[in-house]
């Protein structure tokens, strides 16, 4: 694989107390590209998404060795500015957690803690770009006083999109970002990831493989806390290279 | 549109179908002219040329496997992509005929013809306009139209016929025309068979179509 990674861990290793939730995880994640996590539940792929933005800095007892290189920065230095670097990666949930406020202030919220745009014309015009972003603003334009939590789960779920596209980012991660929507749905947010992918470098953590295989360029297995394989999506799940990874994707374990 | 990304993957292999079908077109009415002019040397550039053929159909497959793996056709996208694998298998398949009559002219030399050549160039035409035909019912997805070509494989059996009764004739007469006689009949079977091929592409557009899969027409050899 011929690229400059856009995200690269080096001997990653992660602690839950004694518990040893990664190890020696090398991984090197491409930009503008959809990358895909795979493995069972408990395998370490959350946990690994999770210490991209540094989520995990939030549990208690919680330990983490070796180095996560973004654009040439460690982003584990003790000096990194957290605020600065959750804005830059950005972070998309399992259920849509929108917040209890209208569309408009869904959208806003971000900029206000990010200090962006104070300017009501700017901030407007940033939540236009955001809604238009996800296929949301031709619903939704008229009705940005709405509370958020009125709409449907995949409207939510798209807003929980665009509140990160807001912030421009350069990295998004998604943790299971469909798993709460039906397949109709799920399929509408891949084509969005597939329109967003131009512009971002997105990571997804998914217990669905036919996801991982439809919607992502590469795909990582992991297993036990380690990265078992990675590759192109394609090659992955045509001709996986370990056995491991041959029994997971066609069923018979996991 | 949902999955608008997998209806331009199916889109682009149609395309590639398509293009595969037209390398096979040129290259079976390539090699019936060199026959015709007894062209050594095109006929070795025919036979080279089959390699790109080939390559085609291994890109096509590698293409559908890739779909298959990762994007879990069902009902008529699965269908679509196991027609075109068995369609490509076809073509790929009509592609060695080419370059077997280019085999054929190789082996025949310089030799002058044992007689000027009729039924066999139409034997080659009939056959290219069933294989148009058939690639644009594909593409429209007209399952009677690919019904109906089958029946025309009748008329290339029919001048196969005449044809090996014509050459059986001149080996009677003069069995110092038995070689290049041969020849010749060879390059007929070589023709009909690329013509009972068509048949399987247009039973396997029949089959993306309605979902059945049958012989449509048997053939007589």
């Amino acid at each position: 694989m011929d690229f400059v990674p856009k995200i690269e861990t080096v001997g990653l290793n992660f602690y839950y107390s004694d518990f040893l939730a990664l190890e020696d995880v090398n991984i090197k994640i491409p930009g503008q590209n959809i990358t895909s996590i795979i493995g069972p539940s408990g395998c370490g792929k959350s946990t690994l998404l999770r210490c991209c933005n540094r989520m995990n800095d939030l549990i208690e007892h919680t330990k983490v060795e070796g180095g996560i290189i973004i654009d040439e920065q460690d982003i584990l230095r003790p000096d990194t500015d957290l605020i600065s670097l959750r804005r830059k990666v950005g972070m998309v949930f399992q259920r849509p957690n929108v917040f209890d406020l209208s569309i408009y202030n869904n959208l806003k919220f971000g900029l206000r803690i990010h200090q962006m745009l104070n300017r009501k014309d700017e901030v407007m015009q940033a939540v236009q770009q955001g809604l238009e972003h996800v296929g949301l603003w031709g619903e939704l334009k008229d009705k940005l006083g709405k509370n958020a939590r009125a709409l449907t789960l995949e409207q939510q779920q798209r807003l929980c999109i665009a509140r990160v596209l807001i912030l421009r980012p350069d990295i998004i991660l998604l943790d299971e970002p469909c798993s709460a929507l039906d397949p109709i749905s799920t399929l509408k947010i891949e084509d969005l990831l597939r329109v967003l992918k131009q512009e971002y470098t997105l990571v997804i953590v998914t217990h669905n493989m036919q996801q991982a295989a439809r919607v992502s360029d590469y795909t990582g297995f992991m297993y036990l806390g380690q990265l078992i394989e990675f590759g192109e999506t394609k090659q992955v799940f045509t001709n996986p290279k370990e056995k491991l990874t041959e029994n997971y994707i066609s069923g018979h374990f996991g | 549109m949902v999955r608008e990304s997998f209806s331009k993957y199916i889109k682009e292999l149609e395309k590639e179908v398509t293009e595969m079908g037209e390398m096979v077109i040129v290259a079976i009415t390539r090699s019936v002219e060199a026959l015709k002019t007894l062209n050594v040397n095109e006929a070795k550039r025919i036979i080279a040329d089959d390699m790109l053929i080939n390559k085609k159909r291994w890109d096509i497959e590698e293409k559908c496997i890739n779909l298959i793996a990762t994007q879990q056709p069902v009902a008529s996208d699965l269908r679509e992509i196991l027609a075109i694998l068995c369609i490509v298998t076809d073509l790929e398949r009509m592609g060695d005929y080419a370059e077997g009559i280019g085999k054929i002219v190789v082996m025949h030399g310089s030799e002058p013809l044992i007689k000027p050549l009729v039924d066999i160039p139409r034997m080659a035409e009939k056959a290219v306009s069933m294989l148009k035909k058939s690639l644009d019912a594909f593409l429209r997805r007209d399952a009677q139209a690919a019904m109906a070509i089958n029946s025309e494989d009748d008329e290339v059996d029919l001048l196969y016929e005449q044809v090996y009764r014509v050459l059986l004739n001149y080996m009677i007469e003069d069995p110092r025309t038995i070689t290049r006689a041969t020849y010749l009949i060879w390059v007929a079977h070589n023709l009909e068979r690329f013509a009972d091929h068509i048949t399987n592409i247009c039973e396997r557009i029949v089959f993306l179509v309605t979902g059945t899969m049958s012989e449509v027409k048997v053939s007589r050899y």
